[in-house]
């Protein structure tokens, strides 16, 4: 067994990797569908192993690809935060499958499905791998991985509109795949090395070098990737794909996108910022976090809430929701502070908590009720109670009302905010949080207020329930005893702002 | 940075920005796709430019002396190959999102009749206001 688990770093990413081919190969369609639970289920105990593994280190575990020691080899890292992360994608992961199972008979046809699942564990490989790599080209290879894969995945959705959707995205999502790799191709002109760690390390030689005056490819390899990034973590104005895609994508592929995409990406921006560019000078010399990234957070927490309220669909209210979200993740990282990030971190697992477990409940009203469209919701909550009790749950939680886990990632947040002394950003904060506030009572009210149309039946789907009340579970949990996991957010924080102690001389940049 | 020694990053520049103009103004999904694949292009050349090393050389060892006794010559100049290798994963990824995207270009002018943006929006406006009444 410690054999095995000396190798669980890159067994996160093998494990669905190949099991991906041979679901395509098998097209059996009940083998298909229990081997690719179970494979995300494998998935979901490594990650967990790995949260363990990391929390016992002081130290973040370095995993050697074929035994090549880095910087020349590929080095996988468990840090405290991408076990962190990677723990919530692969469950997450594990239970979209399992409500995917009667969703997805009834909305991918075709006989496509074994493909579906191959598609979506592709896609969860990429996630993870992205997570979990300390190589910067790992990091673009897994998240073309993941990203090709959510295309096709978004284009399985049951109308026409998933093509388009999945074309918007597909174009919008290569730009900035494309401009990361740019980003990518300068830094390694400047260090001459892939490892993130060495990376980082020359980087701040050659801040340190160029002091007051930047080092011009520093700055563009940095636009680059922040623009890269930011398109594909959906950051406002570069948010235009989200909606259309959460919304036409199969019911199973929501869930997972809305749980765990961004969050990966967020992770990816959050290394970037912090750990290749240097807290210090991107927050400090650049004032990237006070003068770019915290106006575009506000503004994204405004629009994508305002927007929300306007929507004819669940789904689509919850996308822009998402987008409002966001705006919460990117002002965290804008103090540029260790609580920022800790409360980054907090919001991470809360949002995709939530977001996820709405996504499913919105599946098992589809289920029911045949659309998601608000206005044939009336009278839910007498219809379908548990499903109706349950979209309060996730809502409330959206809004941050205390005992749900946005309340814990909303108080970390206006922590940070206060101990930055962004006193009127964390008025904003809250004012923002008025507006969610106004879409879920928007449904809410619909829900309850209204009376159900007469002789119309609704069978609630028990599966998607399943997945729904566990993740909605799992936010009020962490809701009520959120102390270790605050700590491990902590821990992450501060191991991600830990500097590479000595520097070595300046490398000779010998190329180009 | 002079136009004579760096020419080929204002090469790389050109297609890149040709490329993304194609995507953002064309309004046609298979033009806005070869937009796309210009400015992947675009990048391949500018790693496969970064790899090159003033009077180097193929980066195949030159070997000095004969048969068994034979050692590779360093002090010649040889290009970085990394670049070159990082590319043949980014050209697969090109090629990967190429097909899928015509793909979806298929699928779209099968259930559209149409592959242009405007009669796309279009079509879907006037869906969306069919089921709102």
């Amino acid at each position: 067994m410690n054999e095995l688990k000396a190798h669980f770093p890159v067994l996160l990413v093998v494990v669905p990797l190949l099991t991906a081919p041979l679901l395509a190969l098998i097209r059996h369609k009940h083998a298909v569908r229990v081997l690719a639970l179970l494979s995300a289920l494998a998935t979901a105990v490594i990650g967990w192993g790995l949260v363990i593994a990391a929390r016992e280190q002081v130290e973040p575990l370095s995993y050697h690809l074929g035994g090549w020691p880095p910087p020349i080899g590929i080095e996988y890292v468990v840090s405290q935060a991408s076990a962190f992360v990677v723990a919530i994608v692969s469950s997450i992961a594990a239970l979209g499958l399992l409500l995917g199972t009667r969703e997805t008979r009834r909305e991918v046809t075709g006989g496509q499905q074994h493909l579906f699942y191959a598609a979506y564990l592709l896609c969860l490989a990429g996630l993870l791998g992205m997570a979990i790599t300390g190589d910067a080209f790992n990091v673009f290879v897994f998240l073309e991985i993941s990203s090709l894969s959510t295309y096709s995945l978004v284009a399985m959705g049951n109308r026409r509109r998933a093509f388009s959707a999945a074309f918007n995205y597909l174009i919008l999502g290569t730009i900035g795949g494309t401009f990361v790799l740019i980003g990518i191709g300068l830094l390694y002109q400047v260090t001459g090395t892939l490892n993130v760690a060495d990376i980082a390390q020359k980087v701040q030689a050659l801040e340190n070098l160029a002091q007051d005056s930047h080092n011009t490819t520093l700055l563009v390899a940095f636009a680059f990737m922040i623009v890269g990034l930011g398109l594909k973590l959906a950051v406002f104005p570069l948010h235009q794909w989200l909606p259309g895609a959460y919304a036409e994508a199969p019911a199973a592929v929501s869930a997972f996108l809305a749980g765990t995409a961004t969050k990966v990406i967020y992770f990816q921006l959050l290394r970037t910022t912090v750990v290749f560019f240097g807290a210090a000078h991107v927050f400090g010399a650049l004032r990237f976090g006070t003068h770019v990234l915290m106006p575009l957070s506000i503004a994204g927490m405004f629009i994508g809430s305002i927007a929300a309220v306007y929507q004819p669909t669940l789904k689509r209210m919850l996308a822009y929701s998402s987008v409002g979200q966001v705006g919460y993740l990117t002002l965290a990282l804008s103090f540029g502070t260790e609580a920022g990030v800790q409360a980054g971190l907090l919001h991470l697992g809360a949002h995709a908590v939530t977001k996820a477990g709405l996504f499913c409940v919105v599946a098992a009203i589809v289920a029911g009720v045949g659309s998601n469209r608000i206005q044939r919701l009336h009278g839910l909550g007498r219809r379908m109670p548990i499903v109706a009790f349950a979209f309060v749950l996730g809502g409330v939680g959206l809004i941050g009302v205390p005992g749900t886990a946005g309340f814990v990632s909303k108080w970390a947040l206006l922590q940070a905010a206060f101990a930055s002394e962004h006193y009127l950003v964390a008025g904003l904060v809250l004012l923002s949080s008025l507006v969610a506030v106004v879409y879920v009572w928007r449904v809410v009210e619909v829900m309850y207020f209204r009376a159900p149309p007469v002789g119309e039946k609704s069978t609630p789907d028990r599966m998607a329930m399943v997945p729904a009340l566990v993740l909605l579970g799992a936010s009020l949990l962490f809701g009520l005893f959120p102390d270790p996991v605050v700590e491990l957010a902590a821990d992450a924080a501060h191991q991600l702002f830990l500097q590479p102690v000595d520097v070595p001389p300046v490398p000779v940049g010998g190329h180009g | 940075m002079t136009l004579a020694t760096h020419w080929h990053y204002w090469v790389v520049i050109a297609l890149m920005m040709t490329g993304l103009h194609i995507v953002i103004a064309r309004r046609n999904y298979v033009k806005k796709l070869m937009g796309l694949s210009i400015f992947q292009v675009s990048v391949i050349m500018l790693y496969v430019t970064m790899g090159k090393v003033e009077g180097g050389t193929a980066p195949v060892y030159v070997m000095k002396g004969e048969g068994h006794d034979a050692v590779p010559n360093l002090e010649i100049a040889y290009s970085n190959p990394v670049p070159h290798v990082l590319m043949l994963t980014a050209i697969v990824v090109g090629i990967a999102t190429m097909a899928l995207g015509l793909a979806l270009v298929v699928r779209i002018k099968e259930s559209y009749g149409s592959v242009e943006d405007d009669v796309v929006i279009e079509k879907d406006r006037a869906e969306e206001e069919a089921l709102e009444s």
